[in-house]
Order: C-alpha cells, then sequence, then structure tokens
C-alpha cells in the first residue's frame, strides 16, 4: 500500500550512541516507508529505540549505517549549516509542548518563522498563522498571545500549527499527546487524523500508548530492542498479533470495562542495547522460546497479512 | 495495631480545601465525602485540576502552605485534621503512605537504595540495623528487583523507570502502612511494566489487608484494579459506586464523555468524542453544577442549582438530579 506516493523511506537504518568507550546500537537495521495520507504507528517499550528511530528519520541523529531518502532527497544529519530547503518539507512535532515553544515570543511570531523560511514575508507568515491556528481549532486572536496563556493540550496545537506552517508532507511526532490531559489526548488524536486526510501527510507518530495508536494509525509497527519485529495494517495486528511480543503488549493493556480483569504481567525488562541476547532479542521474556531461537536471528517474513520476526511463528 | 481485618479504615467528610491566591481562597476540594476500608483499593478518577492531587495530599498533611481545610479525615477513628506536625510525623510512613507519579524525582539520587529503604523502618518500627537490612531484601524480593543484595547498594540511576517505580512501591511499603495512596503510579510506566505494577498492588492488598487508593485519569487502570470508584470533577464528587457499574453503567454525562474521550480497547475504531472546553480553573467554578457549560444534557436547573451526590441505588451515588443517563443502554 505504500507504493507510488512514499514520501519517506528508511532502509536498513541504524544509529549507534558511544557510552563509555563502547558502541551501543540503539536502531538497529530498520525498514520502514511512509506513503502521504498514511499514518504510520511505532510502539515498544522505553528503551527500545523508538524515538531515535524517529529522531533519525528527520536528520537529528546521524546514522551508523542505511539511508533515509525524503521525496528522493537524502535526508542528511542536521549541523551548523542550514538546512537544504529540499528537506523543508519533512517537520518534527515533539513531546513536550512546554519546552518546545520559546516562552519569550508570541504565538503568532511562532508561527511565523515558519512561513518566512518557505521564503515569505513576515506579513505573510502573521497572517497564515490565524489561518493555521483556525485549522488547528484555535481562535485566530491566539496570535498575539504568548504560549503560557495557554494549556498543554492548546500549546501541543501550536506547535502543531507551527510545522504547518512549512507546508510538510511528512511529519515526525514523537509522543505527541502523550503530556496532556485525557481530554486533550482526543482532541490531539482526532485533529492528527483529519490533517493526514486532508493536507494529504505521511505521518510517523511514535507512542508507548497501543490505544493511542490503534486509534489513529493505519498502520503500525511494533519496536524492540533497535528492531522492527511486526509490522502490518494496524487492525490486523491489533486484533491478531502474531509475534509474541505484540501479543504481550496488546495483552497488557488493562481494559476500561469494569470487569475488574488484571492485565497481563510481562516479566523482565528490556535488555540492555550494548549487549543484546544472541539469536532472536526477545528470546529471554518469549513464552513460545526455543533452543534454535538463542542461536537463530530471525528477520521480518510475511504471515498472515503482517511481517513478523518470529521463527516459530513463521514455520506455523 | 488495631483492625488489619476488613472494615472501615478512612473517612472523609465534608473534606474543602481552600488554596490562597492573588484573588483570595479558591476551593480546589469541595465538600468531598468517601471511605475506604481495609484491604480495599478504592479509585478516585478525574482530570487534571480536579482536586484529586489536593485530596491525596491532605491526607497527608502536605497542602500548600496557607491552605484552608475544613471537614474531616478521620483513619480508624483517629481524626488526622489538626493534628500537629509531631503527630503527623508518626503517621505519615507508618499508617499512610504515598506513591507519586513520577518514579526519577521521588528516590533520592545520592543515596543507596538501602538507605532510603531501611531510613523510615529503623524510625518508625525501631528495628535494628541488620535487621532493617534483612527485611529491607525481602521487600525488594516482594516486588521482584533482581539481586537485593545488590541493589540495596546501588543508586536510583542505575535503574530503570520501572524498577525505579517497583523501589518506590518498597519504600512505601517498608514500615508496614495500613493505607497506601498511590497518585498516578503508573502513567509514566509502559503498559508491561504498568500491567506488572498493578498485580503487585493487588496481591499486597489481598496478602497483608492493605487499602489503597489509586489516583488516575486511566480508566482502564480503575477498571483493572480498584472495586470502587470516585470520579471527581472541580473538587466535588460527580458519581461514586462500584467499578462494575460505574464503567458499565456511567449515570454522570462526565463519567460517560472520560469513558468516550480516552483512546480504549473496547472503544475500537469508533473516533474517540472529546468533551468539549476543558475543566475550570481554581476560582472559575461556575455555578450550578460545575460540569454544566460542558455538559450535553444540560437544562436551566443545571445552571443554578449545585447537585449534591445523591444514592440512586445501593453504595452508586450521583451529582446529577436530571439523570439524563438513566435509560441509557
Amino acid at each position: 500500500m505504500t507504493e507510488g506516493n512514499t514520501v519517506l523511506e528508511l532502509s536498513a537504518v541504524a544509529v549507534e550512541y558511544g557510552r563509555r568507550g563502547q558502541r551501543v546500537r540503539a536502531v538497529d537495521g530498520v525498514d520502514l516507508a511512509v506513503a502521504r495520507g498514511e499514518i504510520v504507528g511505532l510502539v515498544g517499550e522505553s528503551g527500545c529505540g523508538k524515538s531515535t528511530l524517529a529522531r533519525a528519520a528527520v536528520g537529528l541523529e546521524p546514522l551508523a549505517a542505511g539511508t533515509v531518502t525524503f521525496e528522493g532527497h537524502d535526508v542528511i544529519p542536521m549541523g551548523r549549516r542550514r538546512r537544504p530547503a529540499s528537506l523543508r518539507g519533512l517537520q518534527m512535532v515533539f513531546q513536550d509542548p512546554y519546552e518546545s515553544l520559546n516562552p519569550r515570543r508570541k504565538v503568532g511570531e511562532l508561527i511565523a518563522d515558519g512561513v518566512r523560511l518557505g521564503g515569505g514575508s513576515r506579513k505573510d507568515g502573521l497572517q497564515r498563522a490565524a489561518e493555521l491556528l483556525d485549522r488547528v481549532g484555535l481562535p485566530a486572536t491566539a496570535v498575539d498571545s504568548y504560549p503560557h496563556e495557554f494549556s498543554g493540550g492548546q500549546r501541543q496545537r501550536i506547535a502543531i500549527a507551527r510545522t504547518l506552517a512549512t507546508q510538510p508532507s511528512c511529519l515526525i511526532a514523537d509522543e505527541p499527546i502523550s503530556a496532556l490531559d485525557a481530554s486533550a489526548q482526543a482532541q490531539i488524536a482526532n485533529m492528527l487524523g483529519k490533517l493526514v486526510r486532508h493536507a494529504d501527510l505521511g505521518v510517523v507518530l511514535v507512542s508507548h500508548d497501543l490505544s493511542v495508536v490503534r486509534q489513529v494509525a493505519d498502520r503500525v509497527a511494533v519496536m524492540y530492542l533497535g528492531r522492527i519485529v511486526e509490522i502490518g495494517d494496524t487492525e490486523v495486528v491489533w486484533t491478531h498479533p502474531q509475534h509474541p511480543y505484540t501479543e504481550a503488549l496488546v495483552a497488557a493493556i488493562p481494559h476500561a470495562d469494569g470487569a475488574g480483569i488484571l492485565p497481563v504481567d510481562l516479566p523482565g525488562d528490556v535488555p540492555d542495547p550494548a549487549s543484546p541476547p544472541a539469536g532472536c532479542r526477545f528470546h529471554p521474556r518469549c513464552p513460545l522460546v526455543q533452543d534454535s531461537c538463542r542461536e537463530l536471528d530471525q528477520r521480518l517474513v510475511r504471515v498472515a497479512g503482517r511481517e513478523i520476526a518470529c521463527h516459530i511463528r513463521s514455520q506455523n | 495495631m488495631t483492625g488489619t481485618g476488613t472494615g472501615e479504615l478512612l473517612r472523609v467528610d465534608r473534606l474543602t480545601v481552600a488554596l490562597p491566591t492573588r484573588s483570595g481562597y479558591h476551593k480546589a476540594v469541595d465538600g468531598l465525602s468517601f471511605a475506604v476500608d481495609a484491604g480495599e483499593v478504592m479509585g478516585i478518577a478525574g482530570e487534571s485540576g480536579s482536586g484529586k492531587t489536593m485530596t491525596a495530599l491532605s491526607l497527608f498533611g502536605l497542602l500548600p502552605h496557607g491552605a484552608r481545610v475544613t471537614g474531616s479525615i478521620r483513619l480508624d477513628g483517629t481524626e488526622l485534621l489538626g493534628l500537629t506536625s509531631k503527630q503527623l510525623r508518626a503517621i505519615r510512613g507508618r499508617q499512610i503512605a504515598m506513591v507519586s507519579q513520577d518514579p526519577s524525582t521521588a528516590l533520592h539520587p545520592i543515596l543507596p537504595i538501602g538507605t532510603q529503604l531501611t531510613e523510615h523502618m529503623r524510625y518508625h518500627l525501631g528495628v535494628s540495623k541488620s535487621e532493617a537490612a534483612s527485611r529491607a531484601t525481602g521487600l525488594l524480593e516482594t516486588v521482584r528487583i533482581p539481586d537485593p543484595e545488590q541493589a540495596l547498594r546501588s543508586y536510583a540511576g542505575q535503574f530503570s523507570g520501572g524498577m525505579r517505580q517497583r523501589i518506590a512501591i518498597a519504600i512505601a511499603l517498608a514500615a508496614e502502612p495500613r493505607l497506601l495512596v498511590a497518585d498516578e503510579p503508573t502513567t509514566a510506566l509502559d503498559v508491561t511494566v504498568q500491567a506488572g505494577i498493578l498485580r503487585l498492588l493487588d496481591r499486597l492488598c489481598r496478602e497483608r489487608g492493605m487499602a489503597v487508593i489509586v489516583i488516575t485519569h486511566d480508566l482502564g487502570v480503575m477498571s483493572a484494579t480498584a472495586q470502587r470508584l470516585c470520579v471527581m470533577y472541580a473538587g466535588r464528587l460527580a458519581e461514586a459506586g462500584p467499578t462494575s457499574q460505574l464503567l458499565g453503567r456511567p449515570r454522570h454525562p462526565y463519567t460517560r464523555g472520560l469513558l468516550d474521550a480516552l483512546p480504549h480497547p473496547e472503544a475500537g475504531r469508533a473516533p474517540l468524542v472529546p468533551i468539549g472546553g476543558s475543566p475550570p480553573s481554581l476560582g472559575r467554578v461556575p455555578a450550578g453544577c460545575p460540569f454544566h457549560p460542558r455538559c450535553k444534557y444540560t437544562q436551566p436547573s443545571c445552571t443554578t442549582d449545585r447537585p449534591d451526590p445523591e444514592p440512586i441505588t445501593d453504595g452508586h451515588l450521583l451529582a446529577c438530579p436530571p439523570d439524563p443517563l438513566r435509560a441509557a443502554p
């Protein structure tokens, strides 16, 4: 479903950090394609590398291997030089709207910056700002206010309006709604969905909250220890997860049905990425583990309408 | 220690907390009443600013400076309001303990975990240093920290978020409190870790007869753990009752709204229905029912009469006289 109008393509991407002289691979060989008009959810436990992958996708992290291509242009890591205009359509929404907006500048000015980057004048910028605020559901009069005058949910709308000012074709959103209040979460999630359809954007939505991803994402990629272990259409993956890790994640979500059923526990923690387990990386926590799992490092294969990296499940 | 079995442990009666602001005192909690039995998990739900955390802090006498508190908080018959700070110190940590939302700031960064675990154990229980150390090892085993001996000598920064939260729970349990107040205990954690902590809290209640107050906006967490639920709005009780009833057939439009606004497995792919507007800020609580400006079912009387919670069935309280969801499926 991603052929033809692919906007962002990650191929064999690896990202390494240096830690006390050692190289730690936070992301290890990830392939991911995002088309216009779709939301790809990226989920996994903290430490699985999903935020690192998101940052690498916009060029905030240098790549150890692989390539990131945006509309046919290589995404080069951000340096001190001005970012090439060809990458302007690739934008990021950050998690914390309390830190991503400059508190000393008015909302209108913040949004106008995006327009000015595209060659517009300051006046154009302020005019566009009012339109964009309207699109994200805020009054146009907000241009003359400062970020602190708004609630968390409203600030995240402002941050999204600011990225929209550059007329992006791809947004990478790193936990855009986890810092928000319950009722604001629904508003931002719905808004993201609408923007994607109307502006024909491709979106990567990084979240540790599977319920949110299920709600808005067309496809979902599940990450574990730097790798994608299952990827496919959200509904398919959610209703019949195939990888044992995805199964554990889905079973761990408590149901708000009043039945008083405790969620299922997945024992153990994510291993240290500096020394990942041999064979399948999930084998120390896997309920299906067999001897072969300790040696065989299975890559993604197509099973039951999605791709999984589990040789036990792909045999049957 | 008396009354380790069932029976009422905590009774909060007409609790009102007024906080000083530039425009005078405003009520963050307004006439709240509830009770918790020993061995029970009770949930308090609501958006931020609904007074959940202020309610919790008032149990500990830890309200911001200048706060005015009226009403009554009785723990096993002892009135907590009006106690001196010395008297409170004997209760805090010993009778009631707290687990806060953020496990990274709840632990001291440069004291070993062992010191943090044994300090108040020795203060409250008067046990020897070696006895405290062996109890601490046992506690870390209870919360499933691998290699507890080593963990006692380690520092907070050496653990993951989920492990830190489990350590924070171990510290809260160290002096064997009878009531644990957990303020958003799993909000910052992954679902898999959350499942482990919810199971742990459930086990502790059953094994120790400890009572737990869970404060969260996550109705899934509530459904999994709490037997009874209080839904708060603007410092007041909107609806309270058995969790299965409240989540299965909510009667207050706000409870219904919370269920429709949050993504949860039962909702499927149905679009989320946000509750329009935002909760009132301190001092801007509307007249009448505080929820009426955001309510779909507002009637003229809602804008003028402030509803008090009334029993509708056994143990189910509702502060919504029009009761528009009475006949809802």
